[in-house]
């Protein structure tokens, strides 16, 4: 036995959808429930019976829990005493609550990443409505949002998120922490069809193979179908350098991030709003991604109450030639959304190429043409993601074919 | 021993008593449907012949203005809510009156506030028997846990006002604190330290109370401009050092709200709003001071701006948002109630178009017409929503009083009624089978609007088929229900008791429900 109290979530003023459970295992048989609960008129009972289920499935006879709880959910709750319990003993068993069948999707390499939502792999409060504002992808991370005496149970907390929570189509990102120690969290999230894994502070592709070694070791055991995409985050000089080796390391390399607080800080320097000290940087990762065919996805804009400012980042970040940039606050979604959204001009020419292209497909013809211009399969594709994009930021309509 | 056995189902199938604190309850008919008869109650007739001619009705103070009022056992208290939670007055009367040996007051107040969690003293010790008006915080927790001696009632703005027309409250004293006045009587909200915009809910309270007492720090010499409550009501007046805490009269809720989740709710309904053709040259609307109504306001403004319009008048609550666009030309008019902040104070003072109202012109059952029911779009809040939309605004779902009605239940005659609403809260679902207590019949709530989806009431048809080929996620209230269920859990009943601790009135005078009282466990 390692201890006989343990604790796990959190509590206190500002904690919302979340509980903390202290476990006290007993000689005294039998469990004795202590629930203090903003919800216990409508769902004390029903606490009192997950606990008891949870207790039965790690066989624990003799202890006491207390719960105080500020409106977490059944699958928050249960992530926070098996994390309080596994402090207490040894155990490979895992509380698993239903897979939700919403969240069995599995993503495209080519689906747009314009916006991907940071949030803390520690906060419930924040996931709980993430998906509804629908930005391209939803980064559970485990890094550094969670502080390091909480990392064991933000994966537990994560593992069931990725299980329970309605993700509502965004894609279903982790970010892991930094490898070798970033391996671990692969434990956690591989068999709970996770779309993407965020891999930080990426210097090369031996950091890379690493992590596809681990994931098919896991998915030998789990047998998992749906594709697993990467997306490498630069932070340092070294990673810059190797920019491509990194994003041509693997096929399920689908993009690559740059992340400036980090750089900036290696390169000796401040990151300022008109970023003219990475200017160097974010073209080389634009120029290494698009080398090796995935897209580059610019830094987060830290200043969440400034949406003009992120206005004009978007805008710049656009003219680099980035696909799209994280977000720390669901606000900055829609403003990246439309700033990253295609321009009339651009609308206008992917819709004759589409157009063309819909006639060459029913008359037959292999070859697409626009005027005396032949057009390669690559720039349909292209103008097809363009009014898709066009489509999904309410910049054209849905039926404009017709219109 | 229950106090309350004889119970009536009304017209919602809500059981109801037919008799409150030993008089007669009419229990809800539906609405329209009840039309009381007879003349309006007035109040005794005085003589200008028993009052100074040089206007100077100043007594030594409270006490005395209360003694010389005859304050005597079971007599009606009333007082406005202007103040909010800045109000010095409202206790003070009751000390008095324990202080006197007085018993059994019923205390009328337009609406209580956290601050007055000290005249709960008074309720223990008898100088109070009851609250009839909203019982918030630690009032709503002592009333729902059954130790109030009367039963509580809890009726609308424009109830209040009813209920004073039509006899069912008589009050004997009314007291109104107020932030400017001079001795004659003749008082205003717009000046002083304790300012609060305007007096509109004391004013059902000067015209048919027995006696009136103005109450001001702020004593200016004859005449008192604007006269927004006029001396020739006012039976006596009291110059006092210190009337309200101006910090707590200024709300701390009106600020437009941060959380994402809320902001995402307001631009949804606007987008609604839009989509169905509300918004248009001319409209008009009423948006309460929480933070997602506010923020609903915003986009309204800035979808006037873009397309060059203007909103005819904002019904509010005014603050700093509503004044902005009155003066930056998007609205012709606010028809304000209550003010919020320093701003909405500062433009009522200074800007004709904007006029301070009562609820005898927005909201009262007996007038002969009413604003309310001639505003495009109201935006309202709720705590919980029924799968036949009606709407709980009064108790939380564990079953404690948690708010009054204000002019909710008047506003849902506007031409269509808009709940923003989340679809949950922490873990507690908002749309329920049944809700705890209905304070308002479906039939008059149009539109749910929740961050995961749109509900609009079947009877609005006309609703339903312009939304028809919009991308707004329109789905069922059921559908909703069942989302929030999978969410969350089915959440047990609260642990409620067969005891009724206070009624809720419907606009006019008849009893919608009942508040039941909270077991504790």
């Amino acid at each position: 036995m390692k201890q006989k109290i343990s604790t796990s979530g959190n509590k206190g003023p500002g904690i919302r959808s979340d509980c903390f459970i202290t476990i006290e295992l007993t000689d005294n048989p039998g469990i004795n429930i202590i629930l203090n609960s903003k919800v216990n008129a409508l769902y004390g009972n029903s606490i009192k019976e997950l606990v008891k289920e949870i207790f039965d499935f790690f066989d624990i006879k003799n202890s006491k829990i207390t719960i105080e709880d500020s409106g977490a959910l059944p699958y928050i709750i249960a992530a926070r005493i098996e994390a309080a319990i596994k402090q207490l003993f040894e155990t490979k068993k895992e509380f698993l609550p239903e897979f939700i069948s919403n969240n069995k999707y599995h993503t495209n390499r080519e689906r747009n990443r314009i916006s991907r939502l940071y949030l803390p792999g520690n906060t419930p409060r924040l996931m709980i409505n993430a998906g509804v504002h629908k930005p391209d992808g939803i980064i559970l991370d485990l890094e550094d949002s969670v502080a390091v005496n909480k990392k064991v149970e933000a994966r537990l907390l994560v593992r069931n998120t990725l299980r329970q929570l309605d993700f509502y189509g965004a894609e279903r990102m982790v970010r892991i922490n930094q490898i070798p120690i970033g391996l671990e969290d692969l434990d956690y999230i591989i068999p709970h069809n996770v779309n993407l894994i965020l891999i930080p502070k990426c210097e090369n592709a031996k950091q890379i193979n690493l992590v596809n070694e681990k994931i098919s070791e896991l998915n030998k055991e789990e047998k998992t179908k749906n594709p697993i995409w990467l997306m490498p985050i630069i932070e340092s000089a070294k990673g810059v350098i190797n920019a491509y080796e990194i994003a041509s390391a693997s096929d399920n390399v689908v993009a690559i991030a740059i992340g400036l607080e980090d750089y900036t800080a290696d390169i000796g320097t401040k990151r300022t709003n008109e970023g003219t000290e990475s200017f160097f940087a974010r073209s080389q990762v634009v120029n290494a991604a698009r080398a090796a065919g995935v897209q580059p996805i610019d830094s987060v804009f830290s200043d969440v109450g400034d949406m003009d400012a992120l206005k004009e980042n978007v805008k710049k970040s656009k003219a680099l030639g980035f696909d799209g940039m994280g977000c720390i606050h669901p606000r900055q979604i829609r403003v990246i959304h439309d700033n990253f959204a295609p321009d009339e001009i651009e609308i206008d020419k992917a819709k004759k190429i589409v157009i063309a292209f819909d006639e060459a497909t029913e008359k037959g013809l292999g070859v697409v043409s626009l005027g005396t211009k032949m057009i390669d399969p690559p720039v349909v594709k292209r103008a097809q993601n363009t009014i898709e994009l066009a489509i999904s930021t309410n910049k054209l309509s849905k039926d404009w074919k017709t219109k | 021993m229950k106090k309350y056995n004889n119970l009536v189902k009304n017209a919602l199938g809500r059981l109801v008593p037919t008799e409150i604190n030993g008089n007669p309850a009419i229990p809800y008919q539906g609405v329209g449907k009840y039309k009381p008869s007879g003349r309006k109650y007035a109040p005794p007739i005085s003589s200008c012949s028993d009052y100074p001619d040089d206007g100077n009705k100043l007594v030594k103070n409270l006490k005395e203005a209360l003694i010389k009022s005859g304050l005597k056992d079971g007599m009606t208290i009333s007082t406005h809510h202007h103040f909010r939670n800045g109000d010095l007055i409202s206790k003070q009367i009751f000390d008095i009156a324990h202080e006197l040996g007085i018993k059994d007051l019923r205390w009328f107040p337009s609406a209580s506030f956290p601050c007055q969690e000290p005249i709960i003293e008074h309720l223990k010790n008898g100088t109070i028997n009851r609250i009839e008006g909203s019982m918030n915080g630690a009032l709503g927790k002592f009333a729902s846990e059954g130790n109030m001696k009367g039963l509580g009632v809890l009726r609308s703005h424009g109830g209040r006002y009813q209920a004073i027309q039509d006899g069912d409250v008589h009050i004997d004293i009314a007291v109104i604190a107020a932030p400017s006045a001079d001795a004659f009587g003749n008082a205003n909200g717009v000046n002083g330290s304790a300012a609060c915009g305007l007096l509109g809910f004391a004013l059902a309270d000067s015209q048919y109370a027995d006696r009136v007492i103005v109450v001001t720090d702020n004593l200016v010499p004859f005449p008192c401009i604007p006269w927004q409550i006029h001396g020739n009501y006012v039976d006596y007046t009291v110059l006092v050092e210190k009337i309200g805490i101006p910090e707590k009269i200024i709300s701390g809720t009106t600020r437009i709200t941060k959380s994402p989740d809320r902001l995402l709710i307001a631009e949804m309904t606007a987008k609604f709003c839009d989509e169905v053709g509300i918004v248009k040259d001319g409209f008009s609307y009423q948006a309460g001071a929480g933070g997602t109504s506010l923020s609903i306001g915003i986009y309204f403004a800035e979808m006037l701006k873009e397309r060059g319009l203007k909103a005819r008048f904002i019904r509010a609550g005014s603050n700093k948002y509503p004044v902005q666009m009155l003066e930056d030309g998007l609205v012709d008019y606010i028809l304000d109630g209550q003010t919020f902040d320093l701003e909405g104070i500062r433009s009522m003072r200074e800007n004709p178009n904007h006029i301070n109202t009562s609820p005898f012109t927005s909201y009262n059952y007996h007038g002969k017409g009413n604003f309310s029911t001639m505003v495009d779009v109201v935006v309202l809040g709720a705590t919980e929503v029924d799968i036949n939309f009606n709407a709980n605004v009064v108790t939380h779902s564990d079953g404690y009083l948690l708010h009054g009605i204000g002019g909710w239940q008047n506003c849902l005659f506007s031409k269509c009624t808009i709940l923003p609403i989340p679809l949950f809260r922490d873990r507690i679902p908002v749309i329920k089978d049944e809700v705890t207590t209905i304070c308002g019949p479906g039939e008059l709530i149009d539109v749910i609007v929740t961050e995961r989806g749109i509900a609009i009431n079947p009877l609005r048809t006309d609703l339903l088929e312009k939304v028809k080929n919009s991308n707004l996620p329109i789905k069922t209230i059921e559908e909703l229900k069942t989302e929030a269920e999978k969410i969350c859990g089915v959440p047990d009943k609260p642990n409620l008791s067969d005891e009724i601790i206070a009624v809720i009135k419907w606009v006019d005078g008849t009893v919608i429900d009942s508040v039941r009282k909270v077991e504790i466990s």
